[in-house]
């Protein structure tokens, strides 16, 4: 199952990955090939069967709703990589 | 000097040497088997401060996956994204295990982000099989696989999302064990799917894994996917025996891709625990062949979701002289992540983006269910199901490489465990051609128990897995 260059860089779009030139073409074969692996799944006796997202259909467990993280933000901020008064920098966005 | 066992130490430890001396032991076997690759960080200065108390692991060496969050020391997940990521906090297997006395030496080698069955693709450099170094240990926890094969310590910890604690335990000929999904914490374990992710134990021994287990399961409210159930005690169940107990024999886990030499050198370790009481029984599995496929929707659909947190923006690698937020994330991803990452990460993308997610993986979520009533109608007749680990031992370092699709085949007798979230063990089986060879046990859903008994009963039969690797430390 082929991949278009096209669709590639959709998908390379959607998931913020710079994708070089030199990668594209060798992606873009394995990504086709592992689609073709996938397509066993078209034939598959799947009717009526509810899907399963969680090996023991069990719904994630709660806790009592008090706070039990004490504040690392400084210890947060020392593995940033560029903090300036206790914010996340990042490029400008709006010009 | 033999087989490193927790049994081994201990007696060295009541002999009356001190722990002090069994961390530099370990710290010099690390050393003297450096070009294994195995570890990712050594943390001499760590092991030596380190407070032993009076746990029931007190003064063991070991070594943690370099995905467990470790306080202070460098989680790289085998990644140039985390090459410099120092966690803040500790896992909550790294805190039990801390406080059952085991010492860590250090963070052993894996595949990038647990993605991989030969440990080629970490951005450290790839993992050498003790056995024979020009063949792959096995992945994702290829270096906690080699570092026990090599007689440095008597355990490390892994984890397990479609095989990779059980996998590479066979290829080095050492006992891996991947516990039921939910019965040791996730917090602190880097994701890669978490659906499928659990933390596992590597040692030599049934029982050493057991005594590891048992310091490292339990609930944990940190942990939503953790699940509140008591722990049986595994150390009694060793004992327990296997007169009675029902094993299947998988017919699918010996068929097509399994080599004639496996097939044979499991089913001879096999007739030994029928020898030892247990009763062997043919099932079937029909669906396993699906749990390929179905693995490789339902992985790298929440690999692309989990890895997604990787921006360049509060934690690990950002790229510099971006043009833009946009060019921030993208580039640094790129920077960051190796191929095998990538290709899951748009595969992932792939089978999530709009008017494909019904057609790929909530159609694979169905198959998942339809693996894990295979597991359920064959649970109704026998206790435990047994078959290869792999469908051949270690194959050559670059052998795969250049084939994706024909490394992800060779996992086909470990990820249908994980999509039906059992709990299995790899125990040594005996050799092929000088190589190791992997017994796989299945269990139901929370009865490791069981598991213990049979590979504890196996093991005082047999002595494969105290065979010394080539490369081990004698």
């Amino acid at each position: 199952m082929a991949i278009e260059t096209a669709q590639l860089h959709r998908l390379a779009h959607l998931a913020r990955l710079d994708l070089p030139a030199e990668e594209e073409r060798l992606l873009a074969d394995d990504l086709g090939g592992l689609l073709g692996l996938i397509a066993q799944l078209q034939n598959a006796p799947v009717a009526g069967l509810t899907p399963m997202a969680h090996p023991h259909d069990l719904s994630a467990s709660l806790r009592p709703d008090r706070i039990t993280e004490v504040d690392q933000s400084g210890a947060l901020a020392r593995i940033a990589p560029e903090m300036e008064s206790g914010l996340f920098l990042v490029p400008k966005v709006i010009e | 000097m033999s087989a490193l066992t927790l049994a081994a130490q201990r007696a060295a430890l009541s002999a009356g040497r001190c722990s002090r001396d069994l961390t530099e032991e370990a710290l010099a076997r690390a050393a003297s088997t450096a070009s294994l690759n195995a570890l990712i960080s050594c943390d001499a200065e760590g092991a030596r401060a380190a407070a032993i108390g009076d746990g029931p692991l007190s003064g063991i060496p070991f070594a943690h996956k370099d995905l467990f969050c470790t306080r202070g020391l460098r989680t790289t997940c085998a990644s140039k994204m985390l090459a410099e990521f120092v966690p803040p906090y500790d896992a909550t297997i790294v805190e039990r295990l801390t406080s059952a006395g085991a010492v860590s030496i250090g963070k052993t080698n894996m595949d990038e982000f647990a993605m991989g069955s030969s440990n080629e693709n970490s951005a450290f450099g790839p993992v050498l099989n003790p056995w024979d170094t020009t063949r792959v240990p096995g992945g994702s926890s290829g270096g906690s696989a080699a570092i026990v094969a090599a007689n440095v310590v008597a355990f490390a910890t892994g984890s397990d999302t479609g095989g990779s604690v059980r996998q590479p335990a066979a290829f080095c000929g050492v006992t891996g064990f991947k516990p039921s999904y939910g019965r040791v914490s996730r917090y602190g374990m880097v994701a890669y799917a978490s659906s499928l992710d659990q933390a596992g134990v590597i040692a030599r021994s049934a029982a050493d894994c057991a005594d590891v287990l048992q310091a490292m399961a339990g609930h944990d409210p940190r942990d939503a996917t953790s699940v509140d159930r008591t722990v049986d005690d595994y150390r009694a169940a060793l004992d327990r025996g296997v007169r009675g107990l029902r094993i299947g024999i998988a017919r699918e886990l010996f068929s097509a891709g399994v080599s004639d030499a496996m097939q044979t050198t499991v089913h001879r370790a096999l007739h030994e625990l029928e020898a030892a009481g247990a009763i062997l029984v043919e099932i079937d599995l029909p669906s396993l062949p699906l749990s390929i496929p179905a693995y490789y929707v339902i992985a790298p659909a929440e690999a692309s979701s989990n890895l997604a947190r990787y921006d360049g923006v509060r934690y690990g690698r950002r790229a510099a002289a971006v043009k833009g937020l946009h060019d921030l994330y993208s580039r640094s991803r790129a920077e960051g992540f190796g191929t095998e990452v990538k290709r899951r990460i748009l595969t992932g993308t792939y089978v999530l983006s709009s008017g494909y997610y019904d057609a790929y993986y909530l159609r694979a979520q169905q198959v998942r269910r339809l693996i894990a009533n295979d597991f359920a109608r064959a649970f109704a007749t026998v206790d435990l199901i047994a078959g290869p680990t792999t469908p051949d031992v270690a194959f050559k370092l670059g052998e795969k490489t250049a084939d994706p699709l024909a490394m992800y085949a060779a996992d086909i007798n470990t990820v249908a465990v994980n999509l039906a979230g059992l709990p299995a063990m790899s125990v040594p089986a005996g050799f092929i051609g000088g190589l190791p060879a992997g017994l796989q046990l299945i269990g139901q859903a929370f009865d490791e128990a069981s598991l213990f008994a049979a590979g504890h009963a196996l093991q005082s039969r047999t002595d494969w897995h105290l065979a010394m690797a080539p490369g081990a430390v004698r």
